[in-house]
């Protein structure tokens, strides 16, 4: 038997195709259809601290106060950061590589406590800065499917 | 009341950008055979072991069960410890659990990773909300470009502050025979650089490396007996954070509020005097400008001022990362194990040409997402 070291060791490939499905619960998908049917952002506030959180859920991320009462957020707000994504990779919601450069934006919504990331049309660095005014694209009538998708984008509405 | 514990020795792969040689159970074989050496002991010594990784990277999955040829668990109790970027620094927080509570006296701690096997930004991305948050995230580099961002704006600092950073990191990575990336860079260089995520050159952000890393923790009677020199440890605390990215308040850090406590633990009033040296989790050169802040060695913003008067460096007051840091090496799971295994070299006088002289007591923090912190505090003395 050869016993010298192999020059070249294998690698083996494996693609596994792995579905999931998720469930969303009865607070995130009250949100998603409202973006779906409505155009509209919904969030729940606190009854105790009166913190208002998007996406909505059960308790407040401060007091773990109960949050049942759902109110609309949005659809302008405020950069709170950003950047512009320049490198490809494999995005796992779609398992293709993602279109770049996109604009990464934090978005600090009107009427709301937290912030909520999305895309954002603008990738020209000159024309962004942190504070501008921004607003929620949604899709046309009969693309929206019930995802925060049916936000396509948030575009700059100052300059 | 807990025992005493100390970190009596370790043993680190020598981390680069693909292992072809070795499997991943190999690889692991080869730092614990170093950490056991360096202990003068064998596995038979060793009475249980926490390991970890990253494990939806590699979609290799029960870590504990497939690698315990290469940790040495088979028959032995051991538990798998998984928490994202900080589970080496929670790989390290187990260990000294496991002999803190008096239940085992030498446990062997391991963290790993072989990202050449594995997508790390669409890895990173399934650790996220998929509903909500998952459609826009960039992997870490999204992530850590928006608080980059926000950092430089609100403190008026420039990309030239971080690629000092980046600059130093790399030189110091020079002097340690374990690093991955060990080029001789100018702050030219890593400004020209591509920028991939804005502000975050690709020169700013940390590699991805295959890499082990294996630390020996022992009960104080243990410890004393094996050990002449042990690092021992004074203070390990954790802070998570919110799981959105929406979440997340930055004026709120979790690494400043788990250093405040460790400091108290440790009775540390006056950090940038008491700490000799620094093993910071800096996954972007920006981390090792901002985070310092977040440890007290510096006031809001003066993160720049640091590195431009050179006081972070290794002929400073209070290196950071004589080890060249996370931006010169990255086996993701075992990074942050890394730093706590510095930290202990520097106690223990035994990191060679990146031994900061008379180090006596020792700082190394872990960093994850989303955005939560460890930190640990190590001492030559109890």
């Amino acid at each position: 038997m050869n016993q010298e070291p192999l020059e070249k060791p294998l690698y083996i490939n494996l693609h596994a195709r792995l579905p999931y499905a998720y469930s969303a619960g009865r607070y995130v998908s009250r949100f998603l259809i409202a973006l779906r049917d409505e155009c509209k952002i919904l969030a729940t506030k606190c009854e105790r601290c009166s913190i208002v959180l998007t996406p909505p859920r059960l308790v407040c991320n401060q007091c773990y106060g109960p949050m049942k009462e759902f109110v609309e957020v949005g659809p302008q707000g405020r950069l709170a950061t950003f950047s512009v994504i320049n490198f490809p990779f494999i995005d796992p919601f779609t398992g293709v590589e993602r279109p770049v450069p996109y604009g990464y934006a934090i978005i600090q919504l009107d009427g709301c406590s937290n912030r909520f990331p999305h895309f954002l049309r603008e990738t020209d660095l000159s024309r962004l800065r942190i504070g501008q005014r921004v607003q929620a694209v949604f899709k046309p009538d009969g693309e929206r499917t019930g995802a925060v998708t049916d936000i396509s984008h948030f575009e700059i509405i100052e300059p | 009341m807990p025992k005493n514990v100390a970190i009596i020795a370790s043993g680190q792969t020598n981390h680069t950008s693909r292992r072809k040689d070795v499997n991943i159970p190999e690889m692991i074989r080869e730092a614990v055979d170093r950490a056991l050496t360096d202990a003068e002991l064998t596995i038979d010594d060793i009475d249980a072991v926490v390991i970890g990784n990253m494990e939806h990277f590699e979609g290799i999955n029960l870590s504990d069960m497939w690698a315990s040829e290469g940790s040495g668990a088979v028959m032995k109790p051991c538990m798998k410890i998984a928490t994202g970027g900080t589970t080496g620094t929670s790989v390290a927080a187990g260990a000294y659990y496991h002999c803190a509570s008096g239940l085992f006296d030498t446990v062997l701690a391991i963290g790993w990773e072989k990202l050449s096997e594995s997508d790390t930004t669409a890895g990173i991305i399934t650790a996220f909300d998929p509903i909500v948050e998952r459609l826009t995230l960039a992997g870490a580099i999204g992530g850590l470009a928006i608080e980059a961002n926000l950092y430089m704006t609100t403190y008026g600092l420039s990309q030239e502050h971080f690629a000092k950073a980046a600059v130093m990191a790399r030189k110091n990575a020079q002097n340690n025979p374990h690093a991955h990336l060990k080029h001789d860079l100018t702050v030219e260089m890593v400004l020209n650089s591509p920028m991939i995520a804005y502000p975050i050159h690709y020169l700013d952000m940390c590699p991805t490396s295959d890499g082990a890393c294996a630390v020996i923790f022992a009960s104080e009677d243990r410890a004393r007996r094996l050990c002449p020199r042990p690092a021992w440890i004074k203070a390990a605390v954790c802070r998570h954070n919110h799981p959105y990215i929406g979440d997340v308040w930055w004026d709120r850090s979790t690494l400043e509020s788990a250093a405040i406590e460790a400091y108290k633990i440790a009775g540390i009033t006056n950090p940038r005097k008491e700490l000799d040296v620094i093993e910071l989790y800096d996954p972007a050169s920006y981390a090792l400008v901002a985070w310092i802040q977040h440890l007290h060695i510096c006031g809001p913003g003066e993160g720049g001022k640091l590195i431009d008067d050179g006081s972070i460096t290794m002929e400073g007051d209070i290196p950071v990362n004589p080890s060249g840091g996370v931006i010169s090496t990255n086996p993701i799971g075992a990074t942050a194990l890394i730093r706590v295994a510095e930290a202990a070299l520097q106690i223990q006088g035994k990191a060679g040409a990146r031994q900061v002289e008379g180090a006596k007591t020792a700082l190394a923090t872990g960093f994850g997402g989303s955005y939560w912190n460890e930190v640990f505090i190590l001492s030559d003395r109890l």
